[in-house]
């Protein structure tokens, strides 16, 4: 299609290349038709004219997005890296503190030498590091066992199992806080009679019970996103498997999920991203058990730096580390991936 | 040409009916798969069913943990505890939300996906790269821009005032992601072609054409926002003191760690959980149409 190409970017409102003789309106609610244009070089005229007009209707379609973009997102990240720099010389004071102090990279330090910030980022790994594979292996399977067409009730149970989605992480957290507290649950009360007594807020149960409620809240969602891949891989692939006499397994072994990998790798993405966030969920069982600590994981740590703390300067310093620990990892994360996709054949079909 | 195309589907047409019969598994296979499915359902389903059941139980039925006794349903007891505690601030939360979630997600759905549309319909120089920080913005997750936000806001005065939590939560990078997808695939070219021989402004093309035929877009962006505001509870956390301005999930929490030392709270907190849970999975339920649409259209491009 034709539009306006190379011109300078959107919000600001760019300075035209070619700079007509009409000041005209930068948000186009242009008079009628572009032909009410003066007749010299009619043609050149018109074409400019369309194009600032298309240009001034971009600027205003995008612009309120990215007034939210500076606002909400810029601004922040750069004032969370400028105020690690800095200390209060007098915390507790409440807020907009008398005296800040250029502080180099002394919160850095005290943040990273802060044996509750570095077990905090110990948590949040070994929480990756048992969540991720789990998630991405159980909802893999279970979107390839409602692919495979031996199921009955598909659309039921894949809203039954998206449901979860709809409940607020909150709540998600509340109700299986109470599954975990004796008296109250069921599960608890159930597994007595089978003479198995666990903790589910124990030292041991803590981090595989935060497991568990994050695993009910997003399995559902991502057996979603598993299951469109898989309905987007040309049928004709599968039944050629199956005619050379692949079974119903090594079809979904060795011929669907390197189709969906693109899939499986946005999957893991997002599920890292939000799991180094880990905060509700923590946040409510600390409530109940004293197992979780205040700083249990660096979200927890931020917040009681700031909060409990009032030192804004360790907080946004551990902010820094958090987002730069997020960032690199999900790059380095899609660099490898596209690296194996790159030398890998089985991706070859997509697309 | 459509007889060789006929010939063609006839024949993908058997062919998929004989390798459906072969690649068909085995009825003991199908059991499997169906058992194991049926057992995922019942993990998600099951708690909810609790939620349910349980709001329905007074305090002491509640710790004798005998669900299914139909003895004692206090259901409506529950609700009209639950809308009178401490004067009845539960429905003020409720409102809040309400104003927080749609409102936010309308107007934030409106915004991200009129930029994706320009993003898609329009050309100008460093596009792409402005666009890769539209992809910034996705990847970086708002509890990080939460501490940072607080600080700003306290410094203009707006914290702890409705504003420091609307808008932040207007911002949908992913919406703008999905908004362009949407356009490519839902708004032919040469219908704005059409519109611009028709001597229609740019504008009104988009809000009178382009706008139209985004609309299962625009409610699945709209759906997913909604849900993300509903369970925003970080910076509600951060943002606000006064209670009268605590979205639901806030106020739950309050209440929740009231109910540790006074076990007289946990019936309203799971009557209230449960009256937080329902308008999100009507809308779900209703809607389903439109969000399976926008995971697959996030997912397979």
């Amino acid at each position: 299609m034709s539009s306006t190409d190379s011109t300078a970017p959107v919000p600001g409102r760019p300075p035209g290349p070619a700079r007509p003789a009409a000041a005209g309106p930068q948000t186009a609610h242009p008079p009628g038709a572009s032909g009410a244009v003066p007749a010299d070089r009619p043609g050149a005229r018109t074409r400019r004219w369309a194009r600032r007009r298309r240009l001034g209707a971009c600027a205003a379609l995008m612009g309120p997005f990215f007034v939210l973009l500076v606002a909400v997102f810029l601004v922040p990240v750069c004032a969370a890296v400028w105020l690690s720099f800095f200390s209060d010389d007098q915390p507790g004071l409440g807020f907009g503190p008398e005296r800040t102090v250029f502080a180099g990279l002394r919160n850095f330090e005290a943040a990273l030498t802060d044996p509750t910030f570095l077990s905090g980022l110990g948590t949040a790994a070994l929480y990756c590091v048992v969540y991720i594979p789990l998630m991405v292996l159980c909802a893999l399977a279970l979107a390839l066992l409602l692919d495979s067409g031996a199921v009955r009730l598909r659309r039921t149970a894949q809203l039954s199992l998206f449901l979860p989605h709809a409940v607020p992480g909150i709540i998600a957290a509340i109700i299986w806080l109470y599954l975990y507290t004796p008296g109250l649950s069921p599960v608890i009360d159930l597994l007595h009679h089978a003479d198995v007594r666990v903790d589910f807020l124990g030292v041991r149960m803590v981090l595989p019970s935060i497991v568990n409620i994050a695993m009910w809240s997003n399995l559902g969602y991502n057996v979603v996103i598993f299951y469109a891949a898989l309905q987007a891989v040309p049928r004709e692939v599968t039944e050629a498997a199956v005619v050379d006499g692949a079974g119903p397994v090594r079809t979904a072994l060795s011929v669907k999920v390197p189709l969906v990998r693109g899939s499986a790798v946005m999957v893991t993405m997002f599920t890292l991203i939000w799991s180094l966030q880990l905060f509700t969920e923590p946040m409510l069982l600390s409530q109940a058990t004293p197992v979780v600590g205040s700083r249990y994981t660096p979200n927890m740590y931020i917040y009681d730096a700031a909060f409990t703390r009032n030192n804004y300067g360790l907080a946004a310093a551990a902010s820094v580390v958090l987002l730069v620990v997020t960032i690199a990892l999900s790059y380095g994360l899609s660099r490898w991936s596209n690296r194996t996709a790159d030398t890998s054949e089985g991706d070859s079909g997509e697309r | 040409m459509s007889a060789e195309t006929t010939e063609r589907t006839r024949r993908t047409a058997r062919d998929r009916r004989t390798a459906r019969r072969h690649g068909r598994p085995t009825l003991l296979g199908r059991g499997a798969v169906n058992a194991l499915v049926g057992l995922s359902v019942l993990y998600t389903l099951l708690p909810v069913l609790w939620l349910l059941l349980a709001s329905t139980k007074n305090r002491d039925a509640l710790f004798r943990s005998d669900l299914f006794s139909s003895g004692d349903f206090s259901l409506a007891r529950n609700l009209s505890d639950l809308f009178a505690m401490e004067g009845g601030i539960y429905g003020r939360w409720y409102v809040n939300s309400l104003l927080y979630a749609v409102l936010g997600a309308a107007i934030g759905a409106m915004v991200s996906v009129a930029c994706g549309y320009a993003f898609d319909k329009y050309r100008f120089r460093h596009k792409e790269k402005l666009f890769g920080l539209v992809l910034a913005g996705v990847m970086v997750p708002p509890t990080v821009l939460a501490l940072p936000l607080y600080l700003i806001a306290s410094k203009t005065g707006l914290v702890n005032t409705f504003w420091s939590v609307f808008i932040p939560v207007l911002f949908n990078p992913f919406g703008v992601y999905l908004g362009r997808v949407f356009s490519q695939g839902y708004v032919p070219g040469e219908v704005l072609e059409a519109a611009r021989v028709d001597g229609a402004g740019e504008l009104t093309t988009y809000f009178r054409v382009a706008l139209r035929m985004l609309g299962p877009g625009l409610v699945t962006v709209f759906l997913f926002q909604l849900t993300a505001i509903w369970n925003n509870f970080f910076l509600p956390m951060v943002m606000l003191s006064d209670q009268s301005l605590f979205p639901v999930s806030l106020g739950l929490y309050v209440w929740n760690s009231s109910a540790v030392v006074t076990p007289d709270y946990y019936p309203p907190v799971i009557a209230g959980s449960l009256l937080a849970v329902l308008p999100l999975i009507a809308a779900f339920v209703l809607l389903q149409r439109y969000w399976k649409s926008g995971l697959t259209a996030g997912s397979v491009k």
